[in-house]
């Protein structure tokens, strides 16, 4: 047999040139006669533009162009949305605010120069006078009527109304040892800050009339489509590359009013225009992720099985829609009841317009706000039971096996979620754990034990359930020279998939891992492709790289058997040849490519070259799940948090690459505790964003994770032939619960908001100190 | 991220640079480290027309001992005092505090005299210059004087230096017999700044009791204190937990604290007394260990 | 201004603007762009540098601060052949998925192992507080240095090894 690649732990592909500082990310493109462009924002949430004065800005040193909405009027779309829902309420979304501001940041007025320092200085001249009027933040206030609007003529600020129910609620009322906590619980905003902030170089050629875009993009082949709509420039004639990526989570898969603005510069001024975003814009312009309130009402009986779950979802949009807005929250009702057999459920999801920028897909997106809330719910029935957490979710989980439905309406491929509990439970030594939390409790000291057991949505999905298409491409070309060129329509950036494509393909093959070349992110290579996000591109665009290479070595097949005089049916391919079983004839697997092209010897109806391109559409999502143990230590007299240990067992299906699932897993986890340590971006009732730098808006630094520990089980998913579930969004999914649960375990408490900033654990332990207070 | 336009000044001495200051007024700014300045004006919000580097004075480049004190020059960079032995052994204090500043990379380029001078109330340094009385040393066409540390500090971001006047040394009471040092502090989570920063200086007598005890704070007001009841409370007490318990609930007593997005105002007095605790343990501590 | 400095150990001298910032005379004038901006407030170490050997963020100081300086990119830390260890280990240990803070985690390392050869998981931790990565979760970044501490000697012999054979070599031809 060849080399087992699937499954090793094989080094990138992607890393020399990373290492070496020899990648190339948008801001690294220098295209020759390179104009640079500025943005002059909106300082005010909400505001009439009264006037605005560019003269200063158009005399200013080095200036070619300022535009204002009225120069793009009828010339260039605005920012697109893919999102369509019933009863759905789309804002105007111009790409440069037109009367009015609607959020803190929102492009007004394009400055475009020879040189970034002097569009920085000309967009500072640039005057806009504004009449400040009146904003919205609180979602609370939002929905009540007379509020103030966002969009006057929406006539309100609720953008749509959704409601899911599943189950036979009369049961539920009917039974009078039912029990209820209701519960609000707050995901709050949080900033993806990828490393790289958004960028983009547009170059158009005025004498083709082509346009070529480098953009910071998680979905080339979709910008490229909406790029062309809004320009009209002919699709044909449009050409995106995503370079080097420096990390997305989401905040890159969209397409954005500066990107819109760049190609509209480029085609007027003829030259090649380069914007890079830089971190307060980034901050207060690039989508948000998370903001939703979440009043919930869990029923359960006194053995701790929960009958029926009932929430109200109010989710943030912010202002206006980018690519998906409107759509991101409407996944958290389909995964509200986690991995739980609970058999009735009633969701009411609202969509609620504020002065903000747009929330949209962030690591998770929809899934681990769904993840928060149950894994909660069953914190919360433990507590008010007295049981130890690991009894409530045993007590609720369905039976193991496939095609598992719930009340949702949602079937799990496959599920096993004692699997990976009993696993967690073992490494974290749980019951060890206990018991020394009781000793620590002896003398004072605060220990908590956090436990979720999630069940996560991936493998975006099944076109008739996405907005804009679940397919993807793979394309497989072994060259004249036998080596082989992989493309793939997805577009991963920091994932690795140069490497696992590459291991696919290889070992399907059974040639040198290093004969294969993956390539993505460049429309003008790739025919075809949706795209880089939901953890879905091993399991969808691998299963499309696998199918198409399996499609080449069944060519390659009769090309050699012809050539060796056997049946097509008797070759295998090993290390590099093509031979009968048994290996008494053979021929290289170079000799095959090399006849493919010169085509002297082919079989009968055998096409020339070798060249396969295979479009998978998943017949459904798949479903990982998993199970995480967060220790927390609270420092009794601060509130501080230290997070001492953490556990997580995680099944993905198939795992191709193990250091590369480990990575995911680990960078997961490190995003789901900032959200549920330090993260939280603030708007003020002004519509002011307060933490608009990262001096003031925290992410996870080094030592704030402790050594964590990771495991895996593998439950392969009928989903797709390889298996594979995908595990880009696990860690973040499972861990904010977890370390969320620990520390109210550790308080003693119901219920804690995130994130747990020490002054909010410390307001905790000054009411427990007074007499009658919770804790012990 | 692009500061406005300036011209940029490299007097070869520290005469020099005191003219370009005097010259220049409101208009110049001195440029030691950078880095307290740079970040201001890549944000745009300082944007002086001329920047006096002084950086190149490399006289101002010195920790030296003399006369039971401590004199560093003002352009002697937070990793160099951080890992000084000399200071680790007459002035443990400084190094204490210098390696919680910021991060390596700032450690490396910023300056003591620097930071000093720019009077961020969340820096740390101001902790130690207040809590062991430093004094600064101003010079400037006029001639040179010495400020105290507790005249040194005026408000937000304001010192006492006159128009004109270049922090070139600073110099520190080195670490008496049967002393300890210690700084403790709360970093912002994002900036790492200081939401609360203690620093203390506890000798003891030959009974084991306070002699005396000084106690710097930073971060929590406008400007860097001396906790005065915390010292008074202590002083002629047994460092025990409960002794040091009962001073420390002194730390806040007349300030008002800042709040902010990250901590109220409630809760950073509080945090003060806690550090506060934990900074006179640490102090403490050490001259039964090591004297 | 003129400016005169030994980049990756190689004088060069240029005209700037006083207000360029060392990081962008890197990158658009040196044209080296392996050095990375990741915020506007001096926090997050991408744009990290060996300024006369220390760590330093290259966002942060002017170009003309460094006139006379030497100075180390991720360019001129090793190359293909002649990885350096902490090139090598994060390669082998997965320490970067996106790459974008990569150069500067790299070089803040090397100020580490600098001043410490042997440090802690915890003393790795603490010295990578400059630097931040929304990647990897940083464990595979400890790791990483982990590895290149317990193979630092070998590329130390290699070099050695080649030094002696540069050394020899012109002696022979003298």
């Amino acid at each position: 047999m060849a080399t087992k690649l699937l499954g090793e732990r094989i080094k990138r592909k992607e890393d020399p040139r990373l290492i070496q500082g020899r990648g190339h990310y948008v801001d690294d493109i220098k295209l020759g006669g390179m104009l640079h462009m500025a943005f002059a924002r909106s300082p005010y949430g909400h505001a009439r533009i009264t006037s605005i004065h560019t003269e200063a800005a158009r005399n200013a040193p080095g200036v070619v162009a300022v535009l204002a909405s009225g120069d793009l009027k009828g010339k260039l779309g605005q920012v697109p949305c893919a999102a369509g829902m019933k009863g759905l309420k789309v804002p105007h979304h111009p790409c440069l605010a037109e009367e009015r501001v609607r959020y803190v940041g929102e492009p007004v007025v394009a400055v475009v120069a020879t040189d970034r320092y002097l569009a920085t200085d000309a967009a500072a001249q640039v005057e806009i006078e504004y009449e400040m009027l009146p904003a919205v933040t609180s979602m609370d206030k939002a929905i009540e009527s007379g509020s103030t609007l966002v969009h006057e003529s929406f006539g309100d600020n609720i953008a749509f109304r959704d409601q899911l129910e599943g189950g036979d609620w009369k049961t539920v009322e009917s039974d009078s040892s039912v029990r209820v906590i209701k519960q609000r619980l707050i995901n709050q905003r949080l900033g993806p800050v990828a490393m790289e902030t958004r960028g983009v170089v547009a170059s158009y050629s005025p004498g083709e009339d082509t346009l070529t875009v480098w953009s910071s993009t998680q979905v080339p082949h979709i910008l490229k489509t909406q790029l062309s709509l809004m320009t009209g420039i002919d699709e044909p004639r449009c050409r995106v590359i995503a370079p080097e990526v420096g990390g997305a989570f989401g905040s890159k898969l969209n397409v954005y009013a500066e990107e819109g603005v760049a190609c509209f510069a480029s085609k007027l001024l003829g030259s090649p225009v380069k914007w890079i975003e830089g971190r307060r814009e980034n901050l207060a312009g690039t989508i948000h992720g998370r903001d939703q309130i979440n009043d919930l009402e869990v029923y359960y009986k006194p053995d701790g099985k929960v009958v029926g779950l009932k929430c109200r979802i109010l989710a943030d949009m912010g202002a206006y829609f980018q690519l998906l807005t409107p759509a991101i929250p409407t996944s958290t009702p389909l995964m509200i009841l986690g991995c739980y057999d609970i058999p009735c459920v009633s969701v009411e999801t609202i969509g609620v317009f504020t002065n903000k920028m747009a929330t949209d897909a962030y690591r998770g997106a929809g899934r681990p706000e769904a993840t928060y809330i149950i894994e909660r719910a069953m914190n919360m029935v433990a507590h008010e039971l007295k049981m130890d957490p690991v009894d409530v979710r045993t007590r609720n989980f369905p039976a193991a096996g496939k095609d598992v439905a719930l009340a949702t309406g949602v079937t799990y491929d496959t599920a096993d979620y004692q699997k990976t509990l009993k696993k967690v439970l073992k490494i974290s030594r749980y019951p060890q754990l206990r018991k020394e939390q009781q000793r620590l409790r002896k003398k004072g000291k605060l220990l908590g034990i956090g436990l979720s057991t999630y069940v996560e949505i991936c493998a975006m999905g099944p076109s008739s359930r996405m907005p804009a298409g679940g397919w993807e491409s793979g394309t497989v070309r072994v060259e004249p020279t036998g080596r082989v060129t992989v493309l793939s329509g997805a577009s991963p950036h920091g994932q690795g998939e140069q490497t696992s494509f590459a291991q696919i393909v290889a070992q399907e093959l059974g040639i040198p891992f290093d004969d294969v070349t993956v390539f993505h992110g460049d429309t003008a290579q790739v025919p075809m492709g949706i795209g880089t996000f939901g953890s879905r591109t091993t399991a969808v665009g691998g299963t499309a790289i696998y199918v198409a290479a399996q499609r080449i070595r069944k060519k390659m097949a009769r090309i050699a058997a012809h050539k060796l005089e056997v049946k097509p049916g008797d070759v295998v391919f090993d290390e590099g040849t093509i031979q009968l079983k048994g290996g008494s004839k053979s021929v290289t697997f170079k000799k095959v490519a090399e006849e493919a092209y010169l085509a002297k010897h082919l079989p009968p109806g055998v096409e020339p070259g070798l060249s396969e391109t295979y479009v998978f559409e998943p017949p459904n999502f798949t479903y990982p799940f998993g199970a995480h143990v967060a220790v927390t230590e609270v420092d009794e007299k601060t509130g501080e948090i230290r997070l001492r240990n953490y556990f997580a067992v995680d099944d993905c299906g198939r795992i191709l690459n193990p250091m590369l699932v480990d990575g995911q897993v680990q960078g997961g986890i490190a995003q789901g505790a900032g959200q549920a340590l330090v993260e939280d971006l603030i708007y003020d009732e002004n519509a002011q964003l307060l933490t608009g730098s990262l001096m003031d808006y925290a992410i996870p630094k080094a030592d704030l994770l402790p050594w964590l520990e990771t495991a895996n089980t593998e439950t392969r998913t009928p989903v797709n032939p390889l298996g594979v579930k995908g595990v880009g969004e696990a860690g973040t999914i499972g861990s904010t619960p977890a370390i969320v649960n620990a520390v109210a375990d550790a308080l003693g408490v119901r219920h804690i908001d995130m994130p747990l900033k020490p002054e909010r654990v410390w307001n905790i332990l000054k009411q427990s100190a007074r007499p009658g207070g919770e804790a012990a | 991220m692009i500061p406005e336009p300036f011209e940029y000044h490299v007097p070869k001495t520290i005469e020099e640079a005191a003219q370009l200051v005097a010259q220049f007024g409101d208009d110049g700014k001195v440029l030691a480290g950078g880095h307290s300045l740079v970040p201001l004006m890549k944000l745009r919000l300082a944007s002086p027309r001329h920047l006096v580097d002084i950086a190149r004075l490399d006289g101002l480049r010195y920790i030296h001992e003399k006369d039971g004190r401590i004199e560093i020059g003002a352009l002697t960079t937070h990793y160099r005092i951080e890992s000084s032995s000399l200071l680790k052994e007459k002035c443990p204090l400084l190094p204490l505090t210098a390696r919680e500043i910021g991060d390596v990379q700032v450690r490396n380029k910023g300056t003591l005299g620097g930071s000093l001078a720019h009077a961020d109330p969340a820096a740390d340094w101001p902790a130690a210059a207040v809590g062991l009385g430093a004094e600064m040393k101003a010079v400037s066409t006029n001639g040179e004087r010495w400020i105290p540390a507790s005249e040194f500090f005026v408000d937000l971001m304001m010192t006492s230096l006159a128009p004109g006047e270049i922090v070139t040394a600073v110099r520190f009471p080195v670490l008496p017999p049967r002393s300890g040092d210690a700084y403790v502090k709360h970093r912002h989570p994002a900036s790492g700044f200081a939401v609360v920063g203690v620093a203390a200086r506890v000798t003891l007598d030959d009974k084991g009791h306070v002699q005396s005890a000084r106690v710097g704070v930073t971060g929590i007001a406008p400007v860097a204190y001396r906790a005065s009841g915390v010292e008074q409370a202590i002083t002629g007490k047994a460092p025990t937990t409960k002794n040091i318990e009962q001073a420390a609930s002194r730390a806040a007593d007349g300030i008002e604290a800042n709040g902010d997005l990250y901590a109220s105002a409630e809760y950073r007095a509080h945090l003060v007394t806690v550090y506060t605790e934990r900074a006179l343990a640490a102090a403490a501590e050490k001259p039964g260990n090591t004297n | 201004m003129k400016v005169r400095i030994r980049l990756n150990g190689n004088w060069r001298e240029d005209d700037v603007e006083p207000r360029m910032l060392l990081v962008h005379y890197l990158r658009e004038v040196a044209g080296l762009t392996g050095t990375h901006i990741g915020c506007e407030t001096s926090l997050c170490g991408a744009c990290t540098v060996l300024l006369n050997g220390d760590a330093a963020k290259s966002c942060t100081i002017f170009a003309v601060q460094a006139d006379g300086a030497e100075i180390t990119t991720i360019e001129g830390l090793g190359t293909d052949g002649n990885l350096h260890p902490l090139q090598q280990g994060f390669w082998e240990e997965h320490g970067l998925h996106c790459g974008f803070c990569t150069p500067g985690m790299i070089l803040a390392a090397h100020q580490l192992l600098g001043r410490n050869p042997h440090p802690a998981r915890e003393e790795i931790r603490h010295a990578l507080e400059g630097n931040l990565c929304r990647c990897t979760g940083y464990q595979h970044i400890v790791k990483a240095i982990e590895w290149a501490v317990e193979h630092s000697g070998d590329r130390q012999a290699h070099q050695a090894a080649a030094a002696q054979a540069a050394t020899t070599e012109p002696a022979l031809k003298r």
